[in-house]
């Protein structure tokens, strides 16, 4: 067993927002850490070793014990219901789960569409508001698809509303604000207990 | 439906191929045996069960049960555990006595998978269960047999962590008033959804020091320290009898010198709906999974009898993953032979048999690559022609 603490990172946008919140918390990361393109990296002074990566994949990592623990999105969390600690609300990469879709649009009565990277969340929404839709999952780019006419609405997460706006479409209504979470795995909480422990502590003196 | 490759298993079954299950087979005798040795005796019960009675008595949740239905229209499901129809058979023919019984087992169970690998959807677990008596030795008991027989097994290292499935519903009580109002903390609790929990917490219309204390929950976890932290914020009589009992039970486990391996953590609240008092995980640092669990569960009621019982099952796959599956020796002898020594070579394996030395017995004229072959044994012997070769 490797005495290294395993940190699961989201690679992109919000790795550079928890590396900063990182180091805000005390932790002496190398300064050529930004812009490694190496999946793993070790910071044995720390005891730590982080492994990058795709957002939304970070919390099966975790669930699995691969990683110790890891910076998730609260949208992924929702959307794959792993069975993971999630100990904090780090605050950062704020946005929010929203309906979107073209202005003045109805949703079809027979077969409602709703395009979306968040299949689960999306159909969890709609059943709570009592209404059965199709759910049609895209990897990216969710605006087109109202836009050139495969579905009525979209379920995506929204940080300024720039892209909707672009796109000419409107938001509907808010599912849920979003931040990263720091989640940890069940076993490690208790095995590495005294690392985790010291960790949440630094991190939740700076959030 | 897509045609099927003759390759293909139904999603989450697995083989087990000889190499493994040699491994397996040895794990799970050092474990039997020291279960015996502590006086517990094996049983089997069927593979197939009534969804009716055990399989509604089973915590596992439904949509995870493998049903089908008998001729008679019945439906009956793969059983998903061992602790129910062990109940099952402990209410209706085992506790006429009224006395302890202590039982054992190590069988298959099954769980359907939706998802993803990783999760086979058959295991083995081995297990047991002190039926019929209530005492906190007893409880001691099945802790220190885990412990002994996960040690039996080879695994060096490892933590048993232990909680009440009382504390935090007493705490809740104490501080919310009722039950009910418990439902929701209780919910992120079993979530492991702490932010949510904090937040909900801080939302409550509570003093700050009920308000400190729900947080404080959280935080109960580590070694003998945590029951005076715990005893500090609960206040009603059934919370402080649940640390009461891990108090003695500490002891207990003490005097089994086993404390090296015991941690206590209330924050453990199980989906096994059936837990009445203490329960536990077992965890081995290299696997992302507990290896085993169990508690005291008054079960036996949903069969007719009141009685309960402590038990433990041990997950073999997890148990297997953290034993890394340790290498076997390999002390197979072959003996080749041809027609001419065969009958030579014949007395030779039975003599080796005889002294509980495995020797295969390999016609020469049957193997086409024998580099390769020979290559899978320990030792060879060549009992061919006129003369013998080395």
């Amino acid at each position: 067993m490797s005495n290294l603490l395993t940190i699961a990172m989201p690679k992109g946008r919000i790795f550079i927002e928890a590396v900063e919140l990182l180091r805000k918390a005390g932790y002496q990361l190398p300064p050529e850490f930004d812009d490694s393109r190496k999946l793993i990296i070790d910071v044995p002074e720390e005891g730590l070793r982080f492994i990058l990566a795709k957002p939304m994949d970070v919390a099966t990592y975790v669930e699995h014990g691969v990683a110790d623990v890891g910076i998730a999105g609260k949208d992924v969390l929702l959307e794959e219901e792993r069975d993971v600690y999630e100990l904090l609300d780090l605050k950062i990469s704020y946005c929010y789960l929203a309906v979107a879709g073209l202005p003045d649009t109805k949703m079809n009565d027979v077969a409602p569409r709703v395009a979306t990277k968040y299949p689960h969340v999306a159909e969890a929404y709609f059943r709570e508001q009592g209404e059965q839709v199709e759910i049609i999952k895209l990897n990216g780019s969710i605006e087109l698809a109202p836009i050139i006419g495969l579905s009525d609405r979209i379920v995506d997460i929204v940080s300024t509303g720039r892209t909707l706006k672009e796109n000419g479409l409107v938001e509907y209504e808010r599912i849920k604000d979003v931040t990263s979470r720091f989640v940890v795995n069940p076993v490690s909480y208790r095995i590495k207990d005294q690392q985790i422990d010291d960790m949440v502590k630094r991190l939740s003196e700076v959030v | 439906m897509s045609r099927l490759f003759m390759f293909e298993k139904p999603l989450g079954m697995r083989d087990t191929l000889p190499e493994l299950f040699e491994v397996k087979h040895q794990v799970r005798s050092n474990m039997a045996e020291t279960m015996k040795l502590w006086g517990y005796q094996f049983i089997e019960t069927p593979t197939l069960e009534y969804y009716e009675t055990v399989g509604a008595a089973s915590a596992i949740a439904d949509q995870q049960l493998f049903k089908l239905l008998d001729k008679e229209g019945h439906t009956v499901v793969l059983r998903p555990d061992m602790t129910a129809p062990i109940a099952r058979v402990a209410a209706s023919k085992l506790l006429n006595e009224d006395l302890p019984v202590r039982l054992a087992y190590s069988a298959n169970v099954f769980r359907a998978q939706q998802r993803e690998g990783g999760r086979p959807a058959e295991f083995e677990q081995i297990g047991v269960e002190c039926l019929n008596e209530e005492t906190v030795s007893c409880d001691g008991e099945v802790i220190a047999l885990l412990i002994s027989s996960l040690k039996k097994a080879g695994l060096a290292e490892f933590q048993v962590s232990i909680g009440h499935v009382g504390f935090a519903n007493e705490l809740f009580v104490q501080i919310l008033g009722t039950n009910g109002r418990a439902t929701a903390l209780r919910k992120f609790l079993f979530e492991k959804n702490y932010v949510g929990y904090r937040e909900h917490v801080h939302s409550l219309p509570l003093s700050s020091i009920d308000k400190k204390r729900l947080l404080q929950l959280l935080e109960l976890r580590g070694g003998e320290e945590v029951m005076g932290l715990a005893l500090d914020i609960i206040e009603n009589d059934k919370g402080k009898q649940a640390i009461l009992e891990l108090k003695e039970l500490w002891d207990v486990i003490k005097d089994y010198g086993v404390e090296g391996n015991v941690k206590f953590d209330f924050t453990i609240v199980s989906h096994m709906s059936y837990y009445s008092g203490i329960l536990f995980e077992a965890y081995a640092g290299n696997v992302g999974f507990p290896i085993g669990n169990g508690g005291r569960y008054s079960l036996m009621e949903k069969f007719g009898k009141t009685a309960s019982a402590t038990g433990f099952a041990v997950r073999m796959d997890m148990l297997l993953e953290a034993l890394q599956g340790g290498q076997l020796e390999n002390n197979t002898h072959c003996i080749f032979f041809s027609q001419e020594r065969r009958k030579e070579a014949f007395a030779l394996a039975a003599s080796m048999h005889e002294q509980g030395q495995k020797a295969v017995l390999q016609d020469i004229t049957g193997v086409r690559n024998l580099d390769a072959f020979t290559k899978r044994f320990a030792e060879t012997t060549y009992l061919i022609g006129g003369r013998a070769n080395e």
